[in-house]
């Protein structure tokens, strides 16, 4: 069989006895317990001092068991329990009405439509660039160095210039975070789809040669489908670093919403918990989007006959 | 002279193939005329010989395998005659045109080493691939795709796809998609190397009844033989280092009916004999 096929049809892998220890659910819920674990412990070395300091001013008893406790309940602790995060979350996402400035889906949705814009903007110009590059060479001697240059940039810094030259001529608002997260984006999309491009086999193309087949007919019924895994693990690369993006184009603008500005809202006032709420809400959403992305990958394969996992 | 193939297709568009400034010259016009050709690639540590100083012609209907040790520049010639290689030296003339142009006019049917099936097609559509490509009307094309499937035994197959088949239902599909369009010329790379005997015997017999109904051209790579012998009317024996013909071997004293058992019999056994020979002499031992 031809290379592309074992890409696209690695072999099943047989699941119909799959015990609790053969399965995933032991080893996920391994890692989660683990990560819970170290989470509390961290909150309780890393607010230990404080608390401590307090309880003794307060004139509170500061026995061993009293201080651990009071690490665990803090208004504005270093590192916050997970309880009081996920308590955090839940009053962000179902305590107040969607379009309340408070509620931590409204935030969402701000950053999640930018994340969205620029991701579709990063996606069409990756595949762009990678089909101009595949077929013509001088695009990729002339182009290549400039995009690997953009990438070396700190977003950090192109940020705020970004932001404040597009407001200076009128646009703000969605499109300047979706350009921040289509410049982070683009380029995982360019490089799968370049790999992804050039991936049939010399004699797959050889057959299309033999058929005096025009480039577009080989980009169409050869190189894109023969591309599609390759595309779908960049996206899913591509949809993070664009919530990403969004994220960082909310921070340093004094933005109104999304979850960048939530994340300085609470640095500024302190909202350690807050500020964790919003971090694993955006993580949240990021899994979410990366879900789809696996979703649409495996109905695309259904839809194309191919034998998936 | 080019024949009918490309008229075949309605839809195939005149190409410059058919400028007369690259007609071949008039003792030339077999199917495939070759002279003096040769390939040269240019390595790091010197010339490499593909091909030297190869001389053949082959007229219509003839089914001529190449045979030789690997190396010997077998599929290279066939590459040449289809166009994926570049000869460096020498003449080649494809039903009376450059091997380009026959390649721009779809003068022939490749059949690779493997089956070459998209795996993301049913067979059906594997099958329609070329024509497709060529633009034929959709009507026109699930006729001719059942017509293939038939003729090689897959028409119940259409709807699968490639990993449902087997590997030489895989290898019959592929032969079907170079027929669909109807080209005079079939070129064969060891198209049934990676089968086992058994089914590799069966496909020979059914490759060979399909030469005998269509006439077709076949030009036949293979390092076996008895599938050689079985299957052709001239087997041309190669060398490696440089590629070169050492020996053409005519079979056609065998008839064109051929069932499995004659190659059991003293004239095929005669005839594989004088191949080895010739193997055997052009071969070196000195590596």
């Amino acid at each position: 069989m031809p290379m592309t096929s074992e890409a696209l049809a690695p072999p099943a892998r047989p699941v119909a006895r799959a015990t609790l220890a053969e399965g995933n659910a032991l080893p996920i819920a391994t890692v989660v317990l683990t990560i819970v674990i170290v989470w509390y412990l961290s909150a309780l070395l890393a607010n230990w001092t404080g608390t401590f300091d307090a309880l003794a001013r307060a004139g509170n008893p500061t026995d061993l068991q009293a201080v651990a406790t009071a690490t665990m309940q803090q208004e504005r602790p270093v590192v916050p329990a997970p309880h009081q995060v996920a308590a955090e979350l839940w009053k962000g996402v179902f305590g107040f009405a969607p379009s309340s400035k408070r509620s931590l889906l409204f935030h969402g949705w701000v950053t999640l439509s930018a994340t969205l814009l620029g991701f579709a903007i990063g996606a069409a110009l990756g595949i762009a660039l990678a089909i101009a590059i595949v077929h013509l060479r001088s695009v990729e001697a002339s182009i290549m160095p400039w995009i690997v240059a953009s990438q070396t940039v700190p977003i950090l810094a192109v940020a705020p210039i970004v932001i404040v030259a597009l407001g200076a001529v009128g646009i703000d608002g969605l499109m300047p975070k979706a350009l921040i997260a289509a410049y982070l984006c683009f380029f995982p999309v360019t490089v799968g789809m370049v790999k992804g491009l050039n991936a049939p086999d010399r004699m797959l193309r050889d057959l299309m040669r033999t058929y005096s087949a025009s480039q577009t007919g080989i980009l169409l019924r050869l190189r894109l489908p023969s591309a599609l895994p390759y595309l779908f693990a960049s996206l899913k690369i591509a949809l993070a670093a664009s919530l990403v993006g969004t994220i960082v184009a909310e921070l340093p603008t004094g933005a109104q919403a999304g979850l960048g500005a939530r994340l300085l809202a609470g640095s500024y006032y302190g909202q350690t918990v807050q500020i964790w709420a919003a971090l694993i809400g955006a993580a949240l959403l990021a899994a979410l989007l990366v879900q789809a992305v696996a979703l649409a990958e495996a109905a695309t394969y259904r839809a194309m006959g191919v034998r998936s996992r | 002279m080019p024949r009918a193939s490309a008229a075949a297709l309605r839809t195939v568009p005149p190409t410059d193939a058919d400028a007369t400034e690259d007609r071949a010259p008039e003792p030339a016009r077999a199917v495939v005329s070759v002279s003096d050709l040769s390939l040269t690639y240019e390595t790091a540590d010197g010339p490499v010989y593909a091909l030297s100083g190869v001389d053949l012609a082959i007229a219509a209907g003839e089914f001529v395998s190449f045979i030789g040790p690997s190396g010997c520049g077998k599929t290279t010639l066939l590459r040449c005659v289809a166009d994926l290689e570049q000869p460096t030296g020498g003449e080649l003339w494809v039903n009376g045109v450059s091997a380009e142009a026959a390649r721009l006019r779809r003068d022939y049917g490749f059949v690779f080493q493997a089956p070459a099936l998209y795996p993301w097609r049913t067979i059906e559509r594997n099958v329609a691939l070329p024509l497709e490509i060529f633009g034929v009307p959709k009507a026109e094309r699930r006729e001719r795709v059942r017509r293939y499937l038939d003729l090689v035994h897959l028409g119940g197959f259409a709807k699968k796809f490639p990993w449902q088949l087997s590997g030489g239902m895989q290898s019959r599909a592929s032969i079907a998609r170079a027929l669909c369009f109807d080209p005079q010329l079939l070129l064969m790379d060891e198209p049934f190397g990676a089968l086992d005997e058994i089914v590799r015997d069966h496909l020979n017999e059914q490759l060979l009844s399909l030469w005998r109904e269509t006439g077709k051209t076949v030009l036949f790579v293979t390092h076996s033989i008895p599938e050689a012998v079985y299957l052709s009317s001239r087997v041309v024996v190669m060398s490696p280092r440089p590629g070169r013909i050492i020996d053409v071997v005519d079979c056609s004293r065998l008839g064109r009916q051929r069932p499995l058992e004659i190659r059991e019999s003293p004239e095929f056994l005669a005839i594989a004999h004088r191949v080895r020979e010739g193997l055997r002499a052009g071969h070196a031992y000195d590596e």
